[in-house]
């Protein structure tokens, strides 16, 4: 293994083990996983997406494209995509390289790689065309197999995340020199900071500069101390493996903290991540600059890496990146990382610099170690396949030099990271001279300064840093600052007519087909960028935007701004979907809600349904029956003895005040002046436009009290609607409203025995119809329990409905069932209710109305108060479409077999032998089994329905036309007598 | 995610305790049986969209429950005021004042 010891500023002194590809291999505490690789001479790391080539890590930090892995701890922790150049390792890690069949060193699909001709930009378009027919069978499956990078686990995420909100004067993004400095700066001021870093150390840059001195220590050292300092402040938060993801909306960043990826056995309690919220006074966007590689044929052979990266490994892990290592540069930072190999023993045969014109101080110091440079040269060709052998090297007079290299180093300057300020909607600004784009002014209160600032010198980083707070920096001896200075964005030879010169790594996107795209008409830099992938990787072409967009433009012959810049996107780099869900899974996503006798109907076998978030007893099988047995014995036993039922779902609304009545009268279609306190209605809601909006029944307790149901879904949305209502149009109405659906438990008690089985549990009430009749309400005890005692039936049967406090719900419930059980009485589910209001013809609002369905569409014109001069949905109801004949009604069907039951949905024709399409008169919207009638029955909105009366309509399926007769609504006992017993 | 400023409550809570509920300053008339058809078009289904300023209606629905009335620009997402239910509508050159 080989190690430098002298450097490695972030090296532990523990050896770790871990795995890549089933081989073990060590490395050193702090290692990532590239750096441990290198050191084990390992640059072949994956494959690319599209071709298959070999590849390695290009760079050292975030931006890496090609060194992807899958990283996991069991079968359902796996991660694919983990950049091996951010993963910290830890004893056990296991490693898997992707992309491969069967093994990195030997891939069948490279195949791809002979076929590129063929799969060049665009290739998708043009092959993917016709025949239509194609599609099903051989495109999208070729397509679905090939696309995708890595392969998603497909187990359930085993692991926890976390979320946090927090607010602080001041959030820095990025914890380089410039971020630590103007933490620093917004602490002495008494502010309150929040500052992240996305490694695992602060200090960005400064810990791979080992001849930077600042007051006399070098960068790790200055960046340890100004750590110290901040941690020492309590008003300082520091969050290291954190990134700044995002920027939203008023100064909202959103930034996620790894907590366990880095650690080898995490303990459980721990959350994997954290999700920061934060919101800031002001955003201090800090993020650096990100070196551009050179675009040569062959750039992509591993061993072939961005200066700054080697650098890293070098001087933060103590690994060389090679022996022999050459070097391309448009930029006068690959020098420095040359002589800092140079300075470790690394031999460097020689400099190409893309440049004709090089600082004369530079070309000494090469000089002066021996080191060829070769001014307005490029490397044409480069040898190797599995890594780096040879580069081929042309300059001036078409003079082709070759040299053996086992690594190559390179730097075509540095872009400023403009993710976050674009993210804030700053649009960049174009500097002409150093061929860059810069932040623009923000809408929002956020500054970036140092790299992402295109600031160059550490003294200005400093100063800018110091005054992007308001604050003062220290006076600092800065010694051996290495310029950012020179860069050049966009093909260097002739790669653009030969040879693959990558522009964009992850999505295998060459010079030439960026020129390709061009020639073919695409000419903003959306449609290249679109045409050819460039930039649309999980990198979001962090190398590679500059170099597509120079290329473009320079075909097209126009300035780079005029071909324009894409905007940047949340998350800055991949964001695991867990840290979005947070603690939001399960039944915190989804929860659901649980009546006071739901775990009675539990343990008495009930099977339920969910019914908006609750959950409701469906039917209650006993043994061996089927569900279809079960309802009918449940309606059977309603209809013959009686039935209990759990409806505290039901929503509930209590309407009080000295104007409940007039607000009363607004809300609902029907009059309420009229109605004696004690007794209750059957109230329909409409919206402006006329169309029902929810039911219920409404008992009026006092001339200032109403106890409103609402069905169990609406009681939301009713409740807002009312309180639109009253706060905005009648503000002057003394009324309150309040939801009371969790406060009261339900049981309806519904059969011709039902007063016989509650009568010796209710006090203050006579049960019989001269006191208590159809449509009543009464305020009484029952189980010595205060209630409110409807007498109403959703059955046609004799029925009451008991409300009592929630917490009495069940108790009172299985005091009712004490009495019931021993008369024959059964407990039913919804499925039973429903058949059993069906029989009756009630209607469910939502089932059988959808919307766009008026009280008189659904025959309840009864309900409709002629004499009241405004309700909500008055003039609505006049509008001309709503009066006109020919509308959709609601009527019964009755099936022609009657053993035949429809399907809801179904839909419903006149001639069932006209062509396809046919004319619809309408739909089936309730559909049941009446084991109490011996026939389906079924209710359906048809137009002009009403008229329709006996009439035989058609309803056509896939494999049988069933013949349906007109009827009314009302199947069982239209008389209405029963429930007046 | 926005910071709303509820006028009731008096203090910038997250977006997540609110609900948009449309147009803002659309009045029923109290005769409404009166109203022509294109009237009651007008008020019921037509609304504006405007790219810039844009008056609407926010409930505070998950904190104190009140409708209230907010200016915000539907380019830059900002609440550049909110106001009680009730109160005017801001003249246009209040708006104008607000865009400064």
């Amino acid at each position: 293994m080989t190690r430098i010891p002298a450097r490695g500023s972030r090296l532990g002194t523990k050896t770790i083990s871990f795995t890549f590809d089933g081989k073990t291999y060590e490395g050193i505490e702090g290692d990532t996983l590239a750096s441990a690789l290198i050191a084990n001479g390992v640059h072949l790391m994956g494959r690319s997406f599209k071709y298959h080539r070999p590849r390695g890590a290009i760079a050292a930090g975030a931006e890496e494209p090609n060194a992807l892995v899958n990283v996991f701890r069991d079968s359902a922790r796996r991660q694919p995509n983990v950049r091996a150049t951010v993963q910290e390792i830890y004893d056990g890690l296991k490693a898997e390289s992707q992309n491969r069949f069967p093994s990195l060193a030997f891939d069948v699909g490279a195949v791809n790689n002979l076929m590129s001709p063929a799969l060049v930009a665009g290739f998708y378009y043009k092959t993917f065309k016709w025949p239509a027919k194609a599609w099903d069978h051989v495109y999208e499956p070729f397509i679905r197999r090939a696309a995708g990078l890595g392969e998603a686990p497909t187990e359930e995420d085993p692991d926890h995340y976390a979320n946090r909100y927090a607010h602080c004067d001041v959030v820095v993004i990025g914890g380089g020199p410039a971020g630590l400095m103007a933490a620093k700066c917004a602490a002495d001021k008494g502010n309150s900071v929040i500052v992240c870093d996305e490694n695992a150390a602060f200090g960005g840059w400064l810990l791979s500069d080992t001849d930077l001195r600042v007051d006399g220590m070098s960068g790790a050292e200055w960046a340890a101390a100004m750590v110290a300092e901040l941690q020492a402040n309590d008003n300082v938060r520091m969050l290291n493996r954190t990134t700044g993801f995002g920027y939203f909306q008023q100064n909202m960043v959103g930034l996620t903290e790894r907590i366990t990826d880095h650690v080898s056995r995490p303990a459980p309690d721990l959350p994997r991540e954290r999700m920061w919220q934060v919101r800031a006074g002001r955003v201090i966007i800090a993020q650096g600059a990100i070196e551009r590689h050179m675009v040569f044929p062959g750039n992509d052979l591993p061993g072939v890496m961005l200066a700054g990266a080697a650098q890293t490994f070098l001087n933060k892990f103590g690994v060389p990146v090679g022996e022999r290592i050459g070097v391309y540069t448009a930029c006068d930072t690959a020098y420095a990382a040359a002589f800092d190999l140079y300075e470790v023993g690394c031999e460097i045969p020689v400099i190409v610099d893309h440049r004709t014109e090089v600082d004369a101080q530079i070309l000494k110091q090469a000089e002066d170690l021996g080191i060829e440079v070769i001014k307005g040269g490029h490397i044409s060709e480069v040898t190797g396949r599995l890594r780096i052998g040879g580069i081929v090297v042309k300059s001036g007079a078409d003079t082709e030099r070759e040299w053996d290299v086992d690594a190559l180093i390179m730097s075509a300057g540095w872009t400023p990271s403009l993710h976050l300020s674009s993210q804030s909607r700053a649009k960049p600004v174009w500097d002409e001279t150093r061929g860059i784009f810069l932040p623009g002014e923000s809408p929002q209160a956020c500054i970036c300064i140092g790299g992402c600032n295109g600031t160059d010198e550490l003294a200005d980083v400093f100063a800018q840093a110091a005054e992007s707070v308001g604050g003062k920096a220290p006076k600092c001896k800065i010694e051996d600052d290495v310029s950012t200075s020179g860069g050049m964005s966009g093909a260097t030879g002739d790669s653009l007519q030969k040879g693959k010169a990558f522009v964009d790594y992850q999505n295998d996107v060459t010079a030439k087909d960026i020129a390709l795209a061009v020639r073919e008409g695409m000419h903003s830099i959306e449609h290249v960028k679109r045409y050819t992938t460039n930039g649309m990787a999980t990198d979001q072409g962090k190398l590679s935007n500059m170099h597509g967009l120079a290329i473009a433009a320079d075909l097209l012959d126009k300035p780079i701004p005029q071909v324009g810049l894409t905007t940047f996107r949340a998350p800055y780099t991949p964001t695991t979907f867990g840290g979005f869900v947070g603690h939001t899974k399960g039944s915190l996503f989804d929860p659901r809600r649980k009546t006071p006798i739901h775990d009675w109907a539990a343990e008495n076998g009930a099977e339920f349904e969910p019914v908006s978030l609750w959950d409701r007893a469906w039917y209650f099988p006993r043994r061996g029956e089927t569900m279809h047995e079960a309802v009918d014995r449940e309606c059977r036993t309603v209809r013959e003895t009686a039935g209990i039922f759990d409806a505290s779902t039901l929503g509930k609304i209590e309407v009080a005040g000295p104007d409940a009545a007039a607000f009363m009268n607004i809300m609902y279609t029907n009059g309420w002046d009229k109605l004696k306190p004690g007794r209750a209605k059957y109230g329909i809601m409409c919206r402006e436009d006329g169309f029902i909006y929810d039911d219920g029944v409404v008992g009026k307790l006092a001339a200032d009290r109403f106890h409103v149901t609402t069905t169990t879904g609406g009681a939301p949305r009713v409740l807002n609607h009312m309180e639109d209502y009253l706060q905005t149009e009648f503000p002057h109405m003394r009324v309150w409203l309040t939801s009371t659906t969790e406060q009261w438990a339900t049981i309806a008690v519904q059969g011709p025995r039902a007063r016989e089985i509650i009568k010796p549990l209710v006090k203050g009430v006579n049960l019989n119809s001269e006191s208590l009749s159809h449509m009543s309400v009464s305020e009484c005890e029952i189980c010595g329990v205060p209630a409110r005692l409807f007498r109403i039936s959703f059955t046609g049967e004799l029925g009451f409905e008991i409300n009592v406090a929630a917490d009495y719900g069940r108790s009172v419930w299985e005091a009712v069932w004490a009495r019931a059980e021993p008369l024959g009485a059964c407990v039913y589910g919804t499925e039973a209710m429903h058949v059993l209001r069906a029989e009756k013809g009630f209607i469910i609002v939502g089932q059988d109305t959808d919307g766009t369905v008026t009280p008189h569409d659904a025959g309840l014109s009864w309900a409709i108060a002629k004499s009241k001069p405004d309700f909500v949905g008055k003039r609505g109801l006049q509008r001309p479409d709503l009066v006109k004949a020919g509308r959709r009604q609601l009527v019964g069907l009755k099936t022609s077999d009657p053993k035949k039951v429809l399907q809801e949905g179904a839909q419903i024709v006149a001639n069932p032998d006209q062509p396809i399409p046919m004319d619809m008169l309408g739909f089936v919207t309730s559909s049941y089994w009446s084991g109490t009638l011996k026939h389906s029955i079924a209710m359906a909105l048809i137009e002009g329905g009403f008229d329709r009366m006996g009439e035989k309509l058609y309803v056509p399926m896939e494999d049988e036309t069933i013949e349906v007769e007109v009827t009314g609504s009302v199947f069982y006992d239209p008389n209405g007598d029963k429930v007046n017993d | 995610m926005l910071l709303i400023h509820c006028p009731y409550c008096e203090d910038d809570r997250p977006e997540l305790e609110f609900a948009n509920a449309g147009q803002a300053h659309v009045v029923r008339p109290s005769h409404m049986s009166e109203m022509s058809d294109e009237d009651f078009e007008g008020m019921f289904f037509i609304r504006d969209n405007p790219k810039g300023v844009n008056l609407e209606r926010w409930r505070h629905i998950h904190g104190c429950g009140r409708f209230f009335n907010a200016v915000r620009h539907t380019v830059t997402d900002k609440f550049l005021k909110v106001y009680r239910a009730g109160e005017p509508r801001p003249t246009d050159a209040e708006l104008a004042e607000l865009l400064k």
